[in-house]
């Protein structure tokens, strides 16, 4: 029964998130040109980028890049349809560190040196977040008593108020989640301080299309991931949710444009002592109390 | 339908340019100007680009990188010479060591000139260039469904 | 129930009969066929024994020989008799002592106190006994047929006049079969402890085979570390003569998991064998050591044998430490302290090998950390890591074994362009690395267990351990995961002279890893779930069928990408890497410089010494590890009443 709903809640997020991703990401455009003090393109630009590049040439420098960044996406789509049709929190993790591994191959195949400066980049960045991530979802197991999503719609006060500080933490490492500065270090969309062009260097037409829109995907689950923390078995609450889910993403955008890329160093300790402080802490409160 | 007109992603390369070219080139992209409103985008990589702005002439030095961006974009893809030099090689015409412009090189589909270009001439240019870019589109649509 | 007592007994005495033909036979044709053989035959009885009792509780089996004792007894003091053999010849005064020591330990251990303790069922099988059945008999046996063409290989790059060793190192990993049937067969601890001693000195001689200093040296290392632990073996049978009176090892399970406190001494002992002899830290040095041994002997110590039966042994004590808290804890912040700081190291290596041992020491760490727990779920959990990591750390290192004869290296910076070169090989080397460490293969289903069964254990030092340490995994593995997936040109093919046998085994162990990954839920109720049932009356929560189906959906997909969806012809335009300037060659990534010259790109993965090194690392781990160990025995030592 949960096989099929997975599958069916996958073939939904297929349809829903690109679009939801799209006006996303055009809305980050708009915002992030105001707070430059320009007018900013169109609502829809990042939907006409992505027509483009499906309309250009196929080319690419090996017959493999675009089988793994398809494969990508793939599970990218799976593991949103895992979260939104109310599955196992700790299993969508899995699937979605699945899709960037396969991206991360994607760029390591073409032998690009820039390609791979940004590949081991990621490479880095995952190391970077992946304690935070585990430790979101035992957060959520001791403050829901299940790892499925779907069971915080009969919880009678939202996961926020018993693991705010993972709430915290989560938000720290969501910057690096969706690629903004000061930890866009493998792929950035500001191309003043990118390498080339990062992991995607070597990504042309269409391939580059499928990670735009992987990238949209992606998104929209952990903005979920946000939403999640607010919503309990008052349905009104899922109102409350998107609010603080637009909230966070304004929040995103802010530092997006407000901080310069950072080293990896910082990056790496950084998260790390947020996951021990927020995650450990929070944690343990939880265990013993 | 073509959507190579609304995203005009450029790549900017300064061949042999004073810098006056370039310094307008990243102004057209900054408030004042905003090229974004048309979704122009400087990437800085020519695997993405759509649009190659070059700057400056054609030299023995550089006539090779050129070329290599230039191939290494992917189709559909147009030109601008931007500024006088980038046209026809300008006052640099007659110095021993200068091809002349960009068109020496590679086919350049709008040339915009001046010294230096004014942002307005380029987004004229850009725009311009668009329209190329938009029949190129056209053209490749119709050679793969032939294919 | 006679067929399988054939079988038991058969599975340990025939690999001995092996052992004794192969060691005549000095020529390579019939040694061929004798390995071949041998190999099916001891796979075909393992698997016939496993499928004929699936879903069995612990059976016993009456047994009970003087003979077998003396036997028993005397194997283990021709042990310490050669390596104090040995131990005179390279002037190692450790090892002739602790050597020593175990021989007078032995034989005061035979005729003062073990005569008068008996035994009735001397062997035994449960169902973990039958999963390392199945790991030993079948992983194990594939690990010998392929050592047949990697030693060919290995022999003609040895300098010319060389002598030929070849017939003592099959002999040896027969022998090594055997002993760990005795190990995971044996109820009399007795005969389990010969077996213990046997697989030490067997690794022993395979480690130094080749007789380099750099060997030998390792080899004592192995030998000094090992028998410290068997020691902590010795001790333990003592402590279970003065306070239980028994050798049956069943028996003394349920005594220690009624009245923990009489046993605390012997199992801390026992738990202290099976950390040396599962390389945890401060002994991690002893498997990094073995590498210098042939790549076959590497893969039979970390995948089916030898380290195996340290975790098999904590496996089996998981019920007691449950509940006796003074081991437990030294058995979950050993283990715990081993993965998390062994993985972080591995992200410092650059030698294949030396990553796979630092990887499978960290495995070995959180089996020891699960068995620490002692809760059902994080049971479950063990026995599937050591499924897994058996069949995928064997694919690798055979995998590794191949390419260093075809590549001249076992640097993974040198496995650049292994796509190209050797297009199956590196397949399967992908398939074994993301086996590792990605969802959905096994071992990340068992690693979610582990998270699962840490949580209900409120063990929250634990799960930080584990949330940290399984961040450090992605990285050390994906990086070299991505060095294999580089793909320019097409390079030479110099996949052409594997072996045929090699080949065998590789797709034994590629096949088995997929179908063991695909039908994990089935594994699960048929081998994994009996064992917890008949250990602790009930089984854990574990992980619901529908998502383990999922992930074996998302394992047929993975697979079919990595063998299927990457083979295709190049539909569109090919165009060359973008290199910022004037490309001169694509395949070597050259490029015209500043001054017309070329220059050539090279990328090299990222070790970051200066946080993960080695130097940095290994001392917190041993000195940390060290201090828990001695006070663990301390408190066991108090706790422990001892009768007299």
């Amino acid at each position: 029964m949960s096989l099929i709903s997975t599958l069916i809640g996958t073939l939904l997020f297929a349809l829903i998130a690109p679009a939801v991703g799209c006006l996303l990401a055009g809305l980050d455009r708009i915002v992030s040109a105001r707070m430059q003090g320009r007018v900013g393109p169109p609502l829809l630009q990042p939907y006409y980028d992505v027509r483009k590049l499906f309309e250009k040439e196929r080319a690419s420098v090996n017959s493999v890049e675009r089988v793994y960044v398809a494969t990508a996406l793939l599970f990218a789509l799976l593991a949103g349809g895992i979260f939104f049709s109310g599955g196992n929190l700790l299993l969508c993790v899995f699937v979605i560190t699945l899709s960037s591994l396969f991206f991360i191959m994607a760029a390591y195949s073409t032998r690009s040196p820039y390609a791979e400066v940004g590949a081991a980049r990621e490479t880095l960045q995952v190391m970077a977040y992946e304690p935070m991530v585990l430790l979101l979802a035992v957060g959520f197991y001791l403050a829901a008593g299940t790892f499925d999503v779907g069971d915080v719609l009969a919880l009678d006060a939202p996961v926020i108020t018993t693991i705010w500080l993972v709430f915290l933490g989560l938000l720290f490492i969501l910057t690096i989640k969706l690629r903004k500065s000061p930890f866009d270090l493998s792929m950035s969309h500001h191309a003043h301080q990118e390498i080339v062009r990062g992991m995607t260097t070597e990504m042309s037409g269409p391939t580059l299309g499928l990670v735009e829109i992987m990238h949209w995907c992606e998104n929209v689950l952990f903005l979920g991931w946000i939403g999640m923390f607010f919503v309990w078995g008052n349905p009104l609450s899922i109102i409350l949710a998107v609010a603080v889910v637009l909230a966070v993403y304004f929040l995103e955008i802010w530092i997006d444009n407000n901080f310069a890329r950072v080293k990896w160093q910082l990056m790496l300790k950084s998260a790390w002592a947020v996951a021990l402080a927020a995650g450990g802490v929070n944690i343990a409160f939880l265990a013993f109390l | 339908m073509a959507f190579a007109s609304k995203s005009p992603w450029v790549i900017h390369y300064d061949g042999s340019s004073c810098n006056g070219c370039d310094i307008e080139v990243l102004a057209t992209l900054c408030p004042g100007f905003d090229g974004e409103r048309f979704g122009v985008v400087n990437t800085g990589n020519p695997k993405h680009a759509d649009i190659f702005l070059v700057t400056g002439s054609v030299n023995e030095q550089n006539i090779g990188v050129v070329r290599e961006i230039y191939d290494q974009m992917v189709e559909p893809k147009v030109v601008v010479a931007c500024g006088i030099c980038a046209c026809s090689g300008g006052i640099f015409h007659d110095c021993y060591n200068v091809i002349g412009g960009v068109d020496k090189a590679i086919p350049v589909d709008v040339y915009a000139p001046g010294c230096a270009v004014r942002p307005e001439q380029l987004i004229d240019a850009i725009v311009a260039g668009v329209a190329k870019l938009d029949e190129k589109s056209a053209a490749l649509a119709a050679a793969r469904k032939g294919a | 129930m006679e067929l399988s007592f054939g079988l038991l007994g058969f599975l340990i005495v025939f690999p001995l009969i092996v052992a004794a033909l192969l060691l005549v036979v000095r020529q390579e044709a019939p040694r061929r066929i004798i390995v071949i053989a041998a190999a099916i035959v001891i796979a075909v009885a393992s698997i016939a024994l496993v499928l004929g009792n699936l879903g069995a509780s612990t059976t016993l089996f009456a047994l009970q020989s003087e003979a077998i004792d003396f036997v028993c007894t005397g194997i283990s003091v021709a042990i310490a008799a050669v390596i104090i053999g040995f131990a005179v010849r390279y002037k190692n005064l450790w090892a002739g002592l602790l050597a020593a020591v175990q021989i007078v330990g032995t034989l005061v251990l035979e005729f003062v106190f073990a005569h008068e303790i008996e035994v009735p069922y001397g062997l035994y099988f449960d169902s973990l006994s039958l999963l390392m059945t199945f790991i030993i008999g079948v992983v194990g046996s594939g690990i010998c047929v392929y050592a047949l063409g990697y030693m060919e290989d290995f022999q003609a790059h040895e300098p010319e006049g060389a002598a030929d060793r070849r017939p003592l190192f099959f002999a040896l990993m027969f022998v090594f079969l055997s002993a760990m049937y005795v190990i995971v067969f044996s109820n009399n601890m007795e005969w389990m402890f010969t077996g213990w001693e046997v697989t030490t000195v067997c690794s022993f001689l395979l480690i130094g085979y080749t007789r380099t200093d750099e060997a030998i040296a390792n080899a004592f290392r192995q030998i000094i570390m090992n028998l410290a632990g068997g020691i902590g073996f010795l001790a333990a049978l003592y402590s279970c003569a003065l306070t239980v009176g028994t050798f049956s090892f069943f028996e003394f399970l349920a005594i220690g998991v009624n009245s923990p406190a009489v046993v605390t001494l012997a199992v801390t002992a026992l738990a202290f064998a099976g950390i040396t002899k599962a390389a945890q830290m401060p002994f991690q040095t002893w498997l990094l050591g073995a590498m210098v041994a042939p790549t076959p002997t590497s893969a039979l110590l970390h995948s089916s044998t030898m380290v195996k039966a340290g975790v098999f042994m904590l496996v089996k004590l998981a019920p007691v430490l449950s509940v006796a808290p003074a081991p437990a804890i030294m058995v979950m912040l050993v283990g715990g302290v081993t993965f998390a700081l062994c993985s972080f190291m591995a992200i410092s290596q650059s030698n294949a090998k030396r990553v796979l041992a630092y990887s499978t020491i960290a495995n070995l760490g959180l089996i020891t950390m699960c068995a620490g727990v002692g809760s059902p779920e994080a049971v479950w959990a063990a026995c599937f890591l050591i499924l897994f990591h058996a069949i995928a750390k064997s694919l690798l290192f055979l995998c590794v074994g191949t390419a260093e004869h075809h590549i001249g290296s076992r640097d993974i910076e040198d496995m650049d362009l292994l796509f190209d070169r050797m297009p199956r090989l590196a397949r399967f080397m992908m398939l074994g690395i993301m086996a590792m460490f990605i969802a959905p293969f096994g071992m990340l289903m068992a690693k979610w267990a582990t998270l699962v069964s840490f949580v209900d254990a409120r063990q929250v030092a634990l799960i930080l351990i584990l949330a940290f340490g399984s961040a450090a995994t992605f990285m050390f593995w994906a990086k070299w995961l991505g060095k294999l997936a580089g793909i320019a040109g097409s390079p030479e093919n110099v996949e052409g002279t594997v072996k045929p046998t090699e080949w065998a085994a590789l797709l034994l162990m590629a096949c088995l890893l997929v179908l063991a990954c695909v039908f994990l839920p089935v594994i699960s109720a048929a081998v994994v779930e009996p064992y917890i049932f008949t250990t602790y009356g009930a089984l854990g929560q574990d992980i619901s069928g529908d998502n383990l189906w999922l992930a074996s959906l998302c394992t047929v997909v993975v697979v079919a990408v990595l063998f299927a969806g990457v083979n295709g012809r190049q539909k569109s335009r090919r165009v060359n890497v973008y290199l910022a300037g004037i490309s001169r060659d694509n395949d070597s990534r050259s490029f015209q410089n500043a001054l017309s010259g070329t220059a050539e790109a090279s990328v090299r993965n990222w070790y970051m010494e200066a946080i993960f090194g080695e130097s940095r690392i290994a001392p917190v781990g041993v000195v940390f590890n060290s201090l828990i160990m001695v006070v663990a025995f301390v408190v066991a030592f108090v706790v422990t009443p001892i009768v007299f």
